[in-house]
């Protein structure tokens, strides 16, 4: 697999998103803490139901086992893993694979 | 041969169109196949006259033939039946194909009644029924200056809004002495005459038609049988419907002596295979020209057919509308013809409203209703007519101008068949039986009702009636704000407080599950900052805040945000006006005035926030929280210091209440305003906090509230000095912010507290609970301790490493595209994106475009 690197592990906000361009698309990125236990996810920054790129913008969060960001503009919830809209199983964001390496973001490419 | 059930329906109007999709539900093997008369599928004939402000009829369809497809459901238009062979069970349409039955469904509507008037077939004599029929009208309108609508009933005057919409002179003629005969009495008719011939309609009453003979300065000339004559180039005719029942004439079904397909309770007519519904059916010597009952009927036929015995007994034939603009409703028995029936009426000539209610001997309940120029009480008196419900002691109060006090109708006595979601039409009664049937929270009634599913409006409504519910089966109302705390919003106020708990880690930790949600933590964020007041985006709170709180400034749809610095009281000086205008105009803003006194500055890119606020925030701005759940604005008057009325200075008690309680974060906002005497130009009383201006102090009123349900304040004390007013607010914002629900604005709470007024008196004024000490205490912290957070934002390194579009480059949102309108930006719409793109080369990627319907989740 190829990584490619995106920012520094210290551009993430705990138990928030921010948001990073890789390549021409807008990758929203969180970084969620279960106790000390960090993981990462990413997903498309683009709210489909909203259409706008606001997605690294909404709270995190977790609806029974699946962990979900809530969009900041309707407040849907996307799936951290799947991207899937829990409310409407026809809408769904792209994920990507990431990791921290070295104190740097890095993206499946 | 198949031995599926076969279902034919002749006519595919609306009720037809209802029926199929009903025994698709209930009858999903059956082979359905419609047959509709006209050249398309249902439309919605009811909002027809919508065709003239600009709906194709593709927006006014009901159905599409991929929706009949996929429904399984075979369809023909341009199908009319022409015959019925009972015994073959057949029917054939004009272009002679046949087709098997075993199940007959007629629902061939009405027809425009044209009276057989001399000249009345000429070419530009209209009527107005379907979609070609406007297709015709907007023709001849498009070639006359000039235009009679024969007939002064409902769809009369829709269809002379039409014509006046389409810039003609409109005349309507009626042959009866009133306007709208059926629903409204003379007093109504009257009114409603006025107020239309003021908006520009010419109304002639009493006018028998003779003959429409050809004439020079206009096409025709009605001439009447009192000698006069009325010129114009088009007719339309709007003279009453009659029942489409050809077909039961020639085939022998048994007809209403003036004609309509006579059915059963089960929508049978006199052959037991054939149905009638919709407003070519006559049950019980009757015609419902209404879509309601018609859809009554498709749903009892649909269940007879299926086996169930559903019946249909009647309905209700009352009407609201808006005709020519004006509001008209007509409840019951407005003639009051009831036997005994007493009467009240209140008239406003100078604004032209008529309101008359019908009650029966007794005074005990309402028999029938009018209205004329304000329907506000419709729905009010319509529960009172439909469900029998005990009549005030003034009966009159339910129709004289909204006095303090006066009554509404008891949540609790709501009647079972009351609507609490109009969007999707569920009665309290649907309610009750979803929860019978096991749904026992908001959320699963909500998934097995659909209330509250559309435009979210009766969401307070269908909560209460959940709760109500859930009490009166002395289940314990489950008051969890979301699954990860099982305790309600005072609970965790509570255990906040007592147990110091200063981050939502903790709480989580000691008391929840889970990771949170967008429920929990900015509940959770709120409870902090009104208890411990710290900086909200210090590190354990930046993930808690919806965006809004979080970047201290509110989302637009297109992901920008709006800029609203604090303008205590509206007040503002010039110099502080040239700043917000330098600020505007350096990055393009777009401004606005608001509702609430100051001025919103629109179109802010994320990372433009924090130089924005530097330069607002130098100029001696602070935040005006209008993002937060906390104070927003205190409106004020100018006050004594210029008006000649005014009493007290109202704009330096709004500043200083303004100062006091900015920042201080509550479960929703808060908004007051402070008068300068009883003119009351601030509009106090539709405010959390209202300060009126007395000769001798302050009149205290509370829990107002404007925007979506509208709550007069109560006055709450009178006279008081400035510094018991301030004391009361004190109290009461704090006792407010400890016990209200999340997102309760104070006029629910108040309504919510068990006492209600008398009681939040005793605890404010008597300190019967002996907290007020504790109260002002806490208020006084929240006081001391206030920050302007864009001023600690934009000093704080760390935070302002957050106001980035990107943390990898400082490249922009390329979806935030403005273009102009009236000189000032606006976000551009989709196509003109698409269009911005292109000439600037820019790539995007395919974005999917689809309209996805959501459920409304809460505004904010
Ligand atoms: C900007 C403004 C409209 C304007 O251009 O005039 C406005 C804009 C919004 N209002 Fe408002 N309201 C504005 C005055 C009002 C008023 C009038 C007033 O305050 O005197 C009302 C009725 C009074 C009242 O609240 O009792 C009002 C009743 C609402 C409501 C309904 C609240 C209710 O209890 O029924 C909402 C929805 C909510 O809060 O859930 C709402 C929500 C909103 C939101 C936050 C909707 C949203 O989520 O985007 C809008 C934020 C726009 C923004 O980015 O600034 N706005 N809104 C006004 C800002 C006043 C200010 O200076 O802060
Ligand atoms: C302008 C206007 C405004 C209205 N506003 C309101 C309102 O505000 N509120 C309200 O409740 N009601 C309103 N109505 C009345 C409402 O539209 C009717 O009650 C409703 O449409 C009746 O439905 P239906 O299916 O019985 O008849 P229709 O909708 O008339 O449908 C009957 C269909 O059967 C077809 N048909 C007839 N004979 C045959 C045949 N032999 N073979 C095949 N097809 C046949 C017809 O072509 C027609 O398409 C309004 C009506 C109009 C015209
Ligand atoms: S919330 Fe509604 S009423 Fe308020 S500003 Fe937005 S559009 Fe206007
Ligand atoms: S009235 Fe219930 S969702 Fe609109």
């Amino acid at each position: 697999m190829n990584w490619q690197t995106l920012c520094k592990s210290s551009d993430l906000i705990d138990n928030a998103g921010v948001c990073a361009k890789f390549n021409e698309e807008q990758v929203a990125l969180f970084s969620l803490f279960e106790g000390e236990q960090q993981t990462l996810f990413a997903l498309g920054n683009w709210d489909p139901i909203g259409k706008a790129n606001v997605l690294s913008r909404g709270v995190l969060g977790s609806i029974g086992e699946e962990f979900v960001v809530a969009s900041p503009l309707y407040k849907q919830h996307f799936s951290l893993l799947t991207g899937k809209c829990l409310e409407d199983e026809n809408v769904s964001v792209p994920v990507y694979q990431v990791r921290i390496q070295n104190d740097l973001v890095e993206i499946a490419a | 041969m198949s031995n599926k059930m076969k279902i034919v329906i002749v006519g595919n109007g609306m009720v037809g169109h209802h029926f199929v999709e009903q025994i698709c539900q209930t009858m999903p093997d059956a082979v359905v196949t419609v047959l509709s008369g006209e050249p398309r599928l249902a439309y919605d004939r009811v909002h027809l006259s919508e065709y003239f402000s600009g709906k194709t009829a593709e927006e006014l369809a009901l159905t599409t033939p991929e929706n009949y497809e996929s429904l399984g459901v075979n369809f023909f238009t341009d199908a009319k039946v022409t015959h019925i062979d009972r015994a073959l069970k057949t029917v054939t349409t004009a272009s002679d194909e046949s087709f098997q039955y075993d199940k007959l469904i007629l629902a061939t509507g009405s027809y425009p009644f044209v009276p057989p008037i001399p000249g009345s077939d000429q070419e530009h004599c209209l009527v107005y029924r379907t979609i070609e029929d406007l297709e015709a009208i907007q023709n001849s309108a498009n070639q006359s200056k000039v235009g009679v609508v024969v007939g002064g009933g409902l769809l009369g005057l829709e269809a002379a809004n039409a014509l006046k919409e389409a810039g003609l002179e409109t005349h309507v003629v009626e042959f009866a002495p009133q306007l709208m005969g059926v629903q409204l009495d003379a007093g109504g008719g009257a009114q409603l005459k006025q107020k239309i011939e003021e908006l520009g309609v010419n109304v002639h009453t009493s006018k028998a038609t003779e003959v429409i003979a050809a004439s020079e300065a206009t096409r025709f000339e009605l001439r009447f049988k009192d000698g006069s004559t009325l010129g114009t180039d088009m007719v339309l005719f709007s003279a009453g419907i009659r029942p489409q029942d050809a077909l039961a004439r020639e085939f022998d079904l048994e007809l209403g002596e003036r004609g309509g397909i006579v059915i059963n309770n089960y929508c049978q007519t006199s052959d037991a295979d054939i149905y009638a519904i919709g407003e070519c059916a006559l049950w019980n010597k009757m015609i419902f020209g209404l879509v309601a009952p018609g859809y009554q009927m498709a749903r009892v036929a649909a269940s007879h057919i299926a086996g169930s015995d559903l019946a249909f007994t009647g309905a209700d034939m009352s009407t609201k509308l808006k005709l020519l603009g004006v509001d008209v409703g007509s409840i019951g028995d407005a003639h009051a013809r009831t036997p005994g029936a007493l009467t009240y009426v209140f008239q406003n000539q100078a604004k032209q409203v008529y309101k008359k209610i019908v009650v029966d001997a007794e005074q005990k309940h309402l028999l029938g209703a009018v209205l004329v120029g304000d329907c506000n009480e419709y729905d009010t008196l319509l529960q009172y007519a439909l469900n029998g419900i005990e009549l005030p002691e003034l009966p009159e109060s339910l129709i004289l101008p909204v006095a303090e006090g006066a009554p509404g109708l008891p949540a609790g006595s709501l009647p079972d068949t009351a609507t609490v979601c109009s969007c999707h039409n569920v009665a309290k009664s649907d309610i009750i039986e979803a929860m019978d049937a096991g749904a026992c929270d908001l959320g699963s009634v909500k998934s097995c009702t659909k209330a509250s599913t559309g435009c979210g409006g009766c969401a307070a409504l269908l909560k209460t009636v959940v709760e109500t519910e859930l009490e009166n089966r002395g289940v314990e109302v489950k008051k969890d704000i979301c699954e990860h705390f099982a305790y309600s919003r005072q609970e965790l106020y509570h255990i906040i407080r007592v147990e110091q708990i200063k981050t939502f880690e903790e709480l989580l930790d000691k008391h929840g599950k889970g990771l949170g949600c967008d429920i929990c933590k900015p509940t959770a964020a709120s409870i902090l900052a009104s208890t411990w007041n710290d900086y909200i985006l210090e590190k354990p709170h930046v993930g808690l805040q919806d965006t809004n709180d979080r970047y201290l400034a509110n989302m637009q749809k297109d992901g920008t945000y709006s800029v609203v610095p604090r303008i205590a009281g509206g007040e503002v000086t010039p110099d502080k006006l040239i700043v917000l205008g330098e600020v505007a105009k350096e990055y393009d803003l777009y401004c606005k005035i608001t509702g609430g006194q100051r001025i919103d500055l629109f179109g802010a890119r994320l990372e433009q926030l924090p130089e924005i606020w530097r330069k607002l925030v130098d100029a001696g701005f602070e935040t005006g929280h209008a993002y937060g759940k906390s104070l927003r604005t205190v409106k004020s008057c100018v006050g004594s210091t210029w008006c000649r009325y005014g009493v007290q200075d109202s704009v330096g008690t709004a500043i200083d209440i303004e100062g006091r309680y900015k920042g201080l974060r509550s479960p929703h906002k808060i908004k007051m305003a402070v008068s300068g005497c009883t003119r009351e130009c601030a509009e106090a009383q539709s405010k959390d906090v209202g300060v009126i201006a007395t000769e001798n102090g302050w009149n205290l009123y509370v829990c107002g509230n404007g925007g979506m349900k509208p709550r007069h304040a109560d006055l709450f004390a009178t006279d008081l000095d400035t510094e018991t007013l301030i004391k009361y607010i004190d109290r009461l914002l704090m006792f407010y912010v400890k016990t209200a629900d999340r997102l309760q604005r104070t006029s629910v709470w108040m309504e919510n507290l068990e006492g209600g007024l008398e009681y939040l008196q005793q605890v404010i004024i008597e300190d019967s609970l002996g907290i007020c000490d504790e109260l002002e205490q806490q208020m006084s912290h929240i006081v001391g301790t206030y920050q302007c957070e864009w001023k600690t934002t934009i000093e704080s390194p760390e935070a302002l490493k957050r106001f980035r579009q990107f943390v990898n480059s400082p490249d922009q949102d390329e979806n935030v595209v403005f273009v102009q309108e009236r000189t000032q930006i606006r976000p551009a719409t989709e196509t003109e994106k698409q269009e911005y793109w292109q000439a600037n080369k820019i790539q995007i990627e395919t974005i999917d475009t689809d309209v996805v319907e959501t459920e409304a989740l809460g505004v904010e």
